[in-house]
This record gives C-alpha cells, structure tokens and sequence, in this order.
C-alpha cells in the first residue's frame, strides 16, 4: 500500500541550498537529462505517455498526449512555454516549488524540448513573486555554465535557450492561449481554438506549454521508468500531487500525497480545523472550482471523483473556512476578483461579472431579494458555456455552488437587514465565540 | 521630461539585451515596460514611447498593453508598495482588517515613501494573511505587524521579507529585476517557508515515502 504522504517534487525542499545546482544535484538532480538524450525524442514522449500524468494546471489533460499532438518534420521551429502563471485564488504550489528547486522544473523544460523539438523555451512566471523570479534566473544561470543549457548540451548535438519572462499582473494570462498572445507582446486575451497550441500556438508555431508542476514531473518519469504506471494514485488519476491547505486549518501548508486521499485524510495531517471550530465549506481546487462542505470529506481527490461530487480537482487548491466565515461574502469577493480579472473581450464575462457583483452586494448588505437569487443563476445560466474562455465558467462556481448548498444563509441576510456574521471572529486572530 | 542622452545610452544597451532574448521583437515588450518602470518609477508617456520606438510601435499599441496590466503604475508611487492581499481567503484570515488599519493608518494611500494598495491573490495562502511589499512576501501579517512593518519603511529601516533576500530592493529596483537583471541576492533567503515543508515534515516523521521504481 502507498504511504498517505509521497514527497517527490517536495522531498528536499529542507535542504537550505536546494535551489541550487550542487544541492539539487547532491539530492539525484540533473541526472534524467542524459537518460534522455540517450533515447530517441519520440520514446520520451512515448515514456511520458505511458506515465500517463494528467496535467498539474488544472485540466487535466494528459501531458504525453499533448506533446504527441505536435506536428512532426514540419519546417516551423517548435517551442515549450512554462505556464508558472500561479493565481488562481487558493493556489499555493508552484511558487513555493519554484524558490525551493528551480532546477528540477529546469531539467524537466530541458527533456520536454528536447522531446518536442523545440531550441527556444519560455517560463512565464508572474511578475508578483520577484525572489522566485531572481530564483529562476540564478537557475538558468547555473544551468547555462553547467552545459545544460545551450549550444550542444552534454555533447548530444542539442541545443536549447530558456528565458524567464515576468508577467505584469493579469489573472487572465494564467489562461493558456492568452499568455501566449501575452508573451507576444499584447495585452492578455485569450484566442478561440482549434487551432489549439500544439498546432498554432507561440508565433502560429506549434507549441506545448505546460503548468510548472506537470513539466517539473518530468524528470522523475523519465527517472524511474514506468513506475508511475502502476504505483500511486487511482486508476485514471495517476501520480502524486501537491495538494495546499490554507486557511481555517490548524498546521495550514503543503501536502504531496497520490491522488486520491481525502480531505478528511489531509485534514487529520494538518491538525483539523482550527481549535473550537467546524468545517463549513471549502474549495477542492481554487475558487474557480465549485465548493463543497462537511458531507464531502471523504470523496476521492482525484478528477473523477471530484467531478462525481460536483467540483473539479484544479489545482488541489484546499481552501478551509469553518463556521465564522459568511458565504455570501466570500462568494462576493471572488465575484469581484472575477470582475476585477475578465479581460473583456466577450459579453457574457464581462457583463455578466460586473452585474453579478452588483446583486451579490446588495444581498450582503441585506438590500437583497429571493428573486435576487434567481437572477443570479440566471446570469450565471448566461455565462456557463457561453463565454470565450474558462474565466467565465470560474465565475460562475462559487456563486452557483454557494446558492446550492448555502440558500438559507443567502436569505438570512435579508431577514436580520445585514450580514449576521462577525468578521472578526474569522481572522488568524480572531478568539473562538 | 525626455530621457537624456546619458539615459537613453543606459537603457538602449539594457533594451538590445533584452530584445535578443526573443525570436521576435515584440515579445520584449513586458520587460520593456519594466526596464522603463525601473526608470521613473512608473510608465510614463516619455516610457510608452520608448518602447515604441525601439520596437517599431505607436505609441496606442504600446499605451493599450500598459492599461491591460496592473504591475505597471501610470504615475509616481512610493518607494515602497505595499499590497495587502484581499482576495477572499486572505481578507477572511485578516487582510479586510489589516488594510482597512493600514489605510486609517496612512490617513490615504500613502506618500512618495510608501504607497498602499490591495493586491489579488498572490499564490501564499498558507501563510494567509499576506502582505507583499515590492513583491517580497510577508507572511503570517496582523494589524499591529503591518503598521510596524509601514512605519519601519518610512523611518529608513532595514526590512527583511519573510521568504525572501535579506535587503528589501525598492520599487524601482524590483521593476529592473523583472525586466531581466537579477541584483545578486537570489541565494539569500531560506529555500522554504515553514508551511511549505508541513507535509514533508510529517512524512518524514512517520517514515512515509514514495514508492521507489
């Protein structure tokens, strides 16, 4: 049987010079790259396929399929895009992975492009985090001197170029195809696919872009063959995550486990919720994902099952709030991020955020109505499945899920003329009442 | 006011280098904008042009990328920004308190030294509530340790960010630091935070591990 806790990615993250070349090579590092360039590009993306690791962004799609969608000898260059875009409100993973080991994200873009062909890779990491930007730099730096970067790496003949581009602050580039229109050099907007990216993506040139986690996975497939096959995680779910807890949690923090543990299960390593209190709601993966309450505790935290009880598993984004914490303002709050962050390029999103917003503050105020309520999943029937991108669908999950399982708490508002709840009560400071 | 010679000098040798990174031009726009930032201390239209002109823009193109993203200021700010996260975990955790407290306690946004804002969730919710200051993490903040933290700045003294390099750089400074020049403290600083080796701890309390091939 597999251990609840599986550090991979996370297994030397005490180490106080992980980030660098000599820790991470102390630890194992740096030596899937020569595996690779051993074997032929095609039977890394076989290998990777046959891990068959869903993407760690969100999706889930999976990471060897995608790179096989590249067209082969085709005459246009091909490129690897990073997506370490991490802003997804309750996602907390790839930033600390990036300060604690750059390099195995490194090593991972360097046998991805060797996979697909690529000699120009990207990492585009928000801006908002500069000493993991400075971070990455120093990696790449190192990386460069080390012959792992650059012309003819390891004397294979292969060469690569990997830049660090900041972002400039826009939720949306987290979006796939609107970072790439981004790292071009536009404003972020998302484009319509088909063509997807591994057709026409970076430049109209065939691409593979990739979240930091599913790409720093690589060397550990390529590593240790086909153990992932067969070892962790459930059945369609394979592989370990990262899975981050924060708030109402007693020990909030990072959690690498196989997919498939439970809420219950991670709540129990981290203490519990907070002393005195009681589970009240939480997001399985990010505010974009559904919410779910105390009757989920036990569901399997792996795509399907999640899906099953009604949320998706995103991110692994496990945000907590127990009992003091009043829905429709958290549910308001994330609107307003969805308002703040719609890039504005299509109706329903852009609309549909703002008025969205406009009936969830009069509700909190207590100026709200039923009807109010019907509105609300009106606008959100008129979103879901019809904006360009999926930061409408993100909208609109909160607020549905909230009304789902919390419309009682939504009328209240209206009953007792404002929020019956103390804000204060909630803080990292606030005392059990 | 136009750049002098000496700046321009300056900043097209920082530009060349930036713009060779790129199969295409354009793409040095991002980090463009913050070598121009890093500047002034904001984007100004002397910035917006430019860039323009070193990438064979207009001026619209350019002012239409500026507006689309918030990291760039389109007037003067504090040397020091600092952004209390008030997306909804942390505000719940505090932040809704601590920048309410923050802003009665700069009677305003602030002054030329420290400006305060509210930021969107900045990927550290285990260490909720967040403060970031010039994107440095602050971690675990509460009223009374962002009000020290903001009068320590306008005082001139030595700030250290919970996970980050032993100097706090300023906003300008930072701005050239995204624009593609690291200063020399990337190895300052821990690897991780104690929330990021929760889990990591307790496997190795309990002799957990993953499986090996």
């Amino acid at each position: 049987m597999t251990d609840t806790l599986t550090p991979v990615l996370t297994a030397h993250w005490d180490e106080p010079d992980s980030f660098t070349l000599a820790g991470y090579k102390r630890t194992g590092g740096w030596q899937s790259l020569p595996k690779a360039l051993a074997m032929q590009p095609d039977d890394v993306i076989t290998a990777v396929k046959n891990a068959a690791i869903r993407g760690r962004g969100g999706a889930g799609f999976p990471s060897g399929v995608k790179w096989s969608f590249l067209p082969q000898g085709d005459s246009k260059p091909h490129y690897l895009v990073v997506n370490a875009d991490e802003s997804e409100p309750g996602t907390c993973k790839d930033i600390p992975l990036m300060m604690a080991s750059p390099h195995v994200l490194i090593e991972g873009a360097v046998i991805t492009s060797y996979a697909i062909r690529a000699s120009h890779a990207f990492i585009y990491v928000r801006g908002e985090v500069l000493h993991v930007v400075r971070r990455l730099r120093h990696a790449v730096e190192e990386a460069y001197a080390a012959g792992y970067l650059g012309k003819n790496i390891l004397g294979s003949g292969f060469d690569l170029d990997l830049v660090i581009h900041a972002g400039a602050g826009a939720y949306i580039c987290g979006e796939e195809s609107a970072l790439l229109t981004s790292l071009e050099g536009y404003r972020g907007l998302p484009r319509l696919r088909p063509p997807f990216p591994a057709i026409e993506g970076l430049y109209a040139c065939p691409t593979v872009i990739n979240n930091v986690e599913s790409i720093a996975s690589v060397p550990s497939i390529i590593g240790n063959g086909a153990f992932w096959c067969d070892a962790p995680g459930t059945e369609k779910s394979k592989g370990y995550g990262i899975f981050s807890l924060s708030g109402h949690v007693t020990t909030p923090g990072q959690f690498e486990a196989p997919l498939g543990v439970t809420l219950r299960e991670l709540l129990d390593l981290a203490g519990g919720v907070r002393a005195g209190h009681r589970l009240k709601f939480w997001t399985p993966g990010g505010s974009s994902t559904p919410i779910l309450t105390d009757q989920h505790l036990d569901v399997p935290l792996d795509f399907e099952s999640v899906a099953a009880a009604g949320s998706m598993l995103g991110t692994r984004a496990l945000q907590i709030f127990d009992e003091t914490t009043c829905v429709v303002r958290a549910v308001l709050r994330w609107t307003e991020f969805y308002q703040h962050e719609s890039c504005g390029k299509c109706t329903p999103c852009r609309e549909g955020t703002y008025w969205m917003v406009r009936v969830l503050e009069r509700l909190e105020d207590g100026n709200g109505t039923e009807e109010d309520l019907d509105k609300l999943l009106d606008i959100c029937d008129n979103i879901l499945g019809r904006a360009f991108c999926a930061l409408g669908d993100g909208a609109v999950s909160p607020i549905q899920s909230g009304i789902q399982y919390f419309r009682d708490e939504f009328l209240r508002h209206q009953k007792e003329g404002g929020c019956p709840f103390d804000p204060a009560a909630s803080t990292l400071w606030g005392t059990a009442s | 006011m136009p750049f002098t010679e000496e700046v321009l000098a300056r900043l097209d040798a920082d530009a060349a280098q930036i713009i060779g990174k790129y199969p295409r031009s354009r793409s040095a726009l991002l980090p463009l904008l913050h070598l121009v930032q890093a500047e002034e201390g904001f984007v100004s239209q002397d910035g917006v042009r430019y860039c323009a002109d070193r990438l064979g823009l207009t001026e619209a193109e350019v002012t239409g990328v500026v507006s689309f993203y918030t990291m760039y200021r389109r007037q003067p700010g504090g040397e020091y920004n600092v952004g209390v996260c008030t997306n909804t975990l942390c505000a719940i955790m505090g932040g809704d308190q601590i920048y309410a407290e923050l802003k009665e306690h700069l009677a305003g946004n602030g002054d030329e030294k420290v400006t305060v804002e509210h930021v969107e969730c900045n990927a550290a919710c285990d260490y909720a509530p967040v403060v970031m200051v010039n994107w440095e993490f602050f971690d675990n903040m509460t009223p009374g340790t962002a009000r020290q933290l903001v009068d320590d700045l306008r005082a001139g003294k030595p700030v250290s960010p919970t996970r980050g390099p032993s100097h706090l750089c300023t906003w300008r400074e930072a701005a050239r630091i995204l624009a593609g020049f690291n200063d020399d403290q990337a190895t300052d600083g821990p690897s991780a935070g104690p929330a990021s080796l929760v889990g990591l701890n307790i496997a190795k309390e309990r002799g957990w591990k993953a499986p090996t091939p």
